[in-house]
């Protein structure tokens, strides 16, 4: 009783914490912009920000960039676990591919993912190929590296038990090495997505038209620092709500079945 | 003809730069519907024979019969119960406990209705929906027990399974192992290195020596069931096997293990 009462007063206290951080945050912000010592596109003020959001979804400028966005980096990272968590099963079961493939992705990884870009614009030109190309080498890779390490800490009694329950064939890594390894997986999950998002406004940033690296572009380009930093905004919105409503869920799901903390 | 047998089974394992024998020529016959204990020091072997029955290892020389047949490969007539139980930790107690019969294409409700019958079995019936690691480890074990009944076995494979329980629980799991075994039929095979656990068990008990595993003795156990680990007879008998063991080198351990949970797998 005791406890839980002193947790929900811990837990309270931290959201208070924040909560004054940030809302000091803002009114240091705003007193700086009183201070009148920078122009207001080299410094916008709080107010400018939310005013140019505003607009931005008003007139819909800001929804396009967002929904081509989110399009570009779903399509990119769907293809991305599919690909890169069979590629880490294979490569994590199958001592030869480990090898081969698995050094090749391991020095592939060293790579950052925006250096495809220009391989990427000479194969397909400025298209949304292109961006998918960037997106999912950026994301494929660590999910793949995730799996395969998942797949080989996975200790082989599991298997063992599974075959001598009658297990066979593809329902051993469906029903055994999968569900073993999704610990590992979904830290590879989470990890090739901050990879891909950061890939796709990179790219986006420097080349391919109409997301949100492209409004954070024209904002550069107008001398708005008002847009830019609203694009910003939204930019690490996106990525918080992933991250909270997407796979902290999912994580603590398994974490709770598994009974790790 | 024999459940099980084993003819002339020597078994070697290599490692980088030296080969162990861990059993050598080594001869058992098991009955069917036997309840037989494998008793011996750690790195006897023990753990191997089962995985010979298994099918998890192959022999070196020589063959492991089941029902007259050598044995090829992993069957579900043969389930093992690993040291460590090997349960999976992302399935719930149900869950784990219909595994076997979901890899057979049985229907949903057909292997509830099942599992939910060897749930009862064990006394786990409330605990259907309980996370493995919300278990306490008597508990698992009985998860571990009737994951393994569920599939319907000829024979069972024990490896100590009981090693690293407190004293109560052990005693109670031997109570209803013996019931299980009465009610089951099946052939048990149970290793472990507590004299008095294999006494109150088996129907036999087959001592072995330190490696390469021989058969020291093998002791036909005819008192009435059930057993308790405390009664005088089981204490008599296992004053006179635990003699019969100090002959051999490796003397100590036994000592040591009646107290001392043991750690690690002994198959080298």
């Amino acid at each position: 009783m005791f406890s839980k009462i002193r947790l929900a007063n811990l837990v309270a206290d931290a959201r208070a914490h924040k909560i004054a951080f940030f809302v000091c945050l803002l009114a240091l912000w705003q007193g700086l912009v009183q201070l009148g010592l920078w122009q207001e596109y080299i410094f916008p003020s709080p107010l400018g920000v939310a005013r140019t959001l505003a607009r931005g979804f008003q007139n819909g400028t800001l929804l396009i960039g967002i929904a081509v966005s989110l399009q570009r980096i779903l399509i990119g990272f769907g293809i991305s676990v599919v690909f890169g968590t069979v590629l880490g099963l294979l490569i994590g079961r199958i001592r030869l591919l480990q090898e081969t493939i698995g050094a090749l992705v391991l020095g592939l990884q060293a790579l950052p993912s925006i250096c495809w870009l220009p391989i990427a614009l000479l194969w397909f030109g400025l298209s949304e190929t292109a961006i998918l190309f960037v997106v999912v080498m950026g994301a494929l890779l660590s999910i793949t590296l995730a799996t395969e390490a998942g797949v080989r800490n996975t200790p082989p009694r599991y298997v063992h038990a599974a075959r001598n329950l009658g297990a066979r064939g593809w329902r051993i890594y469906l029903y055994v090495i999968l569900p073993a390894a999704l610990p590992a997986i979904i830290s590879g999950l989470k990890l090739g997505w901050s990879f891909a998002w950061r890939s796709l406004m990179a790219a986006e940033l420097l080349y391919v038209g109409l997301g949100l690296g492209q409004l954070l572009n024209m904002g550069r380009e107008l001398n708005d620092m008002s847009q830019v930093v609203a694009v910003m905004l939204v930019i690490i919105a996106i990525g918080l709500t992933v991250d909270r409503f997407i796979f902290q869920p999912v994580e603590s799901r398994v974490r709770e079945r598994w009974g790790l903390g | 003809m024999h459940k099980l047998e084993f003819k002339g089974v020597t078994k070697t394992f290599t490692t980088r730069n030296r080969s162990i024998a861990v059993l050598d020529s080594f001869d058992l016959q098991i009955q069917r519907g036997e309840f037989v204990c494998l008793l011996g020091p750690s790195g006897c072997g023990k753990t191997t024979l089962l995985h010979l029955i298994a099918g998890l290892e192959k022999p070196t020389q020589g063959a492991v019969l089941v029902d007259g047949e050598p044995v090829q490969k992993i069957s579900r007539e043969r389930v093992m119960i690993f040291q460590d139980l090997a349960l999976f930790p992302w399935l719930n107690v149900l869950g784990n406990v219909v595994f076997g019969l979901q890899m057979t294409g049985m229907s949903k409700p057909e292997r509830r209705q099942i599992a939910r019958r060897y749930l009862q079995l064990v006394h786990l019936a409330e605990f259907e929906r309980t996370n493995l690691h919300e278990l306490s480890g008597g508990m698992k074990q009985r998860v571990a027990l009737a994951r393994a009944l569920a599939v319907n076995p000829d024979v069972l494979l024990m490896d100590e399974p009981f090693a690293a329980l407190d004293a109560q629980t052990r005693d109670l799991l031997h109570a209803e192992l013996q019931n299980i075994w009465k009610e089951t039929g099946k052939t048990i095979v149970f290793v472990t290195h507590n004299v008095r656990e294999a006494i109150v068990l088996g129907d036999r008990v087959v001592v072995l020596s330190a490696r390469p595993g021989r058969i020291k003795r093998d002791v036909a156990i005819d008192l009435p069931r059930p057993r308790q680990i405390e009664n005088y007879a089981v204490v008599d008998l296992a004053r006179g096997i635990l003699d019969l063991m100090r002959e051999d080198i490796v003397t100590t351990e036994f000592e040591v293990a009646e107290r001392v949970p043991q750690v690690g797998r002994d198959v080298l």
